[in-house]
């Protein structure tokens, strides 16, 4: 299988490559997974939200914070010609916000799963590289991030950091994206921390300690470098779980009311009596866009993953 | 194995201690509980100190853990700001009508969850398998309010076909059966729709770890000294691709958790979901962190369970 071998090359290789080869790994693993069927539409899929995001405010007709969008005699209107997707409860046009939603959800997505990506890494490298009661208070600390009840903390922490949304970079915004990143970084230390406990005892580890090297340094320059494809593989998943996220804790309300993300219009509808209205115009694009791209991510993680597997790989 | 047993109780007791310390030191750390309790305009002086010394707000940090300590312990939470009733009563009274929905749509999930991974494991690759799987990771990549606002718009709005709104006909006393019939009725669509957004954490986890167990070396041996395809998987593979889905069964409970807090908010529940969702939107703190605390507790305690039940089951780990 040569889909399967490179992208395992790419997942495994890479001991502190120039960028240049980096580069060329990179496109290498994208062209492998569009090879696959899911992997196609993933790539797809994200590219099209991609574009969504960057032309989104070109494209949409109206600005839904203008005065001038607000239409009173035209509320809760199914799809016409002027208005493609329909109207909401004060007559704005729904298209417009859906295609500015694209920009936000992405944002979110990403800066939250980089974040978390990012805190994963550290404290996996961390608590796999120094070991001992470190390592010990760390994996707690996981098991613990593991196991909680997502929505309920999720939850409680955005409603307690309500008050403080004006001191949060992002407001609102921030304060969701800073919730998502301190409850979606346990998997990735799991995983990284279990590299790393391998990667110690190998032998360039051993060679940079003996030649003096310090505790950073090592980690830096011999540690991380082999765990990033791992952490790659992974953030696509949690980039995924993010925009979930998002939308959930937007569907609280916990959203910046005046930014219109995917999970705010599903929950402005929600509120604007949308199900009871029959109107299925304000929910279903949204909601089925959030499905969508958070499926997009999930196929491409499983074909990382059905690559990655010896045991699927052997078949 | 006695050992291993007293190392898990420590560990799910060290965590319950965890949890309700960080509890405290959320509420406390981000904003400044006397102005959070104290959100009455026009209080008079007198009766704001009078609140403040009445909550033991006016002692150390020390003190006041010492306090929090004590009542959580002997079940006793704060008073909600919104109902004005201690947020254990609140709970209380929520926690059965969440049980009737929780409960239901967690066996079914994990049944047929379970039998649904096994089906596209043995046909992996197959178009049964991909349309499976598709299915599965279609509802898990599902926002839960979303599927929940389509089943009430199909089949409440449009179809007609059950009610959509609360546990029973409202102003209804009906007693006995035909209370019964009434609240299974009204409950038809909520289990079902959270047993379809939880259903694929069972079907994913079940398909991967069959299949990795139908490749397993054991799996080699029991075909090599001749034992038949079916018994094969039934004593050895089964067994083996079970033990995860045990493990998550218990950790499931906090998806189960999520799940129910969006789907009740959805079809007006009278459960702890739908008081989440009230609580949020008045900034009921107490009542927020009373959800968390008895989700967390009971997500430590069924994984205690869950770790005793597979040291039980499995001998390798037994062994140690």
């Amino acid at each position: 299988m040569a889909v399967s071998s490179e992208t395992v090359a790419l997942l495994l290789g890479a001991e502190g490559n120039p960028f240049a080869r980096r580069l060329r790994g990179a496109t290498r693993a994208v062209r492998s997974i569009g090879r696959r069927p899911l992997g196609a539409f993933g790539l797809v899929t994200i590219a099209f939200v991609v574009l969504m995001a960057l032309l989104g405010g070109a494209l949409a007709p109206q600005n839904p914070l203008s005065t001038a969008s607000f239409d009173f005699a035209h509320r809760m209107q199914g799809p016409s010609g002027a208005h493609w997707l329909g109207t909401d409860e004060s007559g704005r046009d729904l298209l417009s916000q859906f295609l500015l939603g694209a920009r936000v959800s992405l944002i979110v997505g990403l800066a939250a799963g980089i974040a978390s990506a990012v805190i994963g890494s550290v404290v996996g490298i961390c608590a796999g590289y120094f070991g001992g009661w470190v390592d010990r208070a760390l994996t707690f600390l996981d098991d613990w991030f593991l196991v909680i009840p997502f929505v309920p903390f999720a939850v409680l922490m955005a409603a307690l950091l309500q008050d403080d949304a004006r001191r949060i970079p992002g407001g609102r915004t921030g304060i969701i994206v800073l919730v998502l990143a301190i409850t979606g970084w346990a998997g990735t230390t799991r995983i990284v921390r279990a590299q790393v406990l391998s990667l110690r005892e190998r032998e360039f580890v051993e060679r940079a300690r003996s030649q003096g090297a310090s505790h950073f340094w090592i980690m830096r320059r011999h540690i991380l470098p082999n765990v990033m494809p791992i952490v790659w593989a992974n953030s696509v998943l949690i980039v995924a779980l993010s925009v979930l996220g998002e939308a959930g804790l937007s569907y609280f309300g916990l959203g910046d009311p005046d930014s219109f993300s995917w999970g705010t219009v599903l929950y402005n509808g929600f509120q604007a009596g949308a199900i009871n209205q029959g109107a299925w115009w304000y929910v279903l694009p949204p909601g089925a866009a959030i499905t969508l791209f958070v499926l997009a991510f999930f196929a491409v993680g499983q074909v990382i993953e059905d690559a990655a597997g010896p045991r699927a790989r052997a078949r | 194995m006695m050992r291993l047993i007293a190392e898990k109780v420590t560990l799910a007791l060290v965590t319950l201690a965890f949890v309700l310390t960080l509890n405290f030191f959320l509420f406390r750390a981000v904003g400044d509980p006397r102005n959070d309790l104290l959100r009455v305009p026009h209080m008079p002086a007198a009766e704001r100190t009078h609140l403040i010394h009445e909550r033991g707000l006016d002692r150390s940090l020390l003190d006041q853990y010492g306090i929090y300590v004590r009542n959580t312990l002997s079940g006793q939470l704060e008073t909600s700001y919104h109902a004005g009733r201690p947020v254990t009563d609140v709970i209380g009274e929520a926690l059965p009508n969440t049980l009737i929905l929780a409960l239901p749509a967690t066996l079914l999930a994990a049944l047929l969850g379970t039998w649904i991974g096994i089906l596209s494991a043995r046909r992996r690759g197959s178009a049964a398998d991909g349309a499976l799987t598709g299915a599965s990771l279609t509802l898990y990549s599902m926002p839960e309010q979303f599927l929940a606002i389509a089943v009430v718009l199909v089949f409440s709005i449009w179809l007609k076909a059950f009610p959509s709104q609360l546990s029973e006909e409202p102003g209804s006393n009906a007693q006995g059966l035909s209370h019964v019939w009434d609240v299974t009725q009204h409950a038809v669509l909520p289990v079902l729709t959270l047993t379809a957004s939880i259903l694929a954490s069972w079907s994913l986890i079940m398909r991967s770890s069959f299949s990795e167990a139908m490749h397993s070396d054991y799996m080699t041996t029991a075909r090599a000294i001749g034992l038949s395809p079916r018994r094969a998987v039934l004593r050895h593979a089964v067994p083996n691709a079970l033990l995860p889905v045990i493990a998550l069964t218990a950790i499931s409970l906090g998806y189960v958790v999520g799940g129910v807090i969006f789907i009740e908010s959805v079809f007006s529940w009278p459960g702890i979901g739908q008081l989440t969702y009230d609580a949020l939107l008045n900034r009921d703190l107490p009542v927020l962190q009373g959800v968390f605390l008895l989700t967390s507790a009971a997500v430590i305690f069924l994984n205690l369970l869950a770790d005793l039940v597979i040291i039980a089951l499995d001998p390798r780990v037994r062994a140690t």
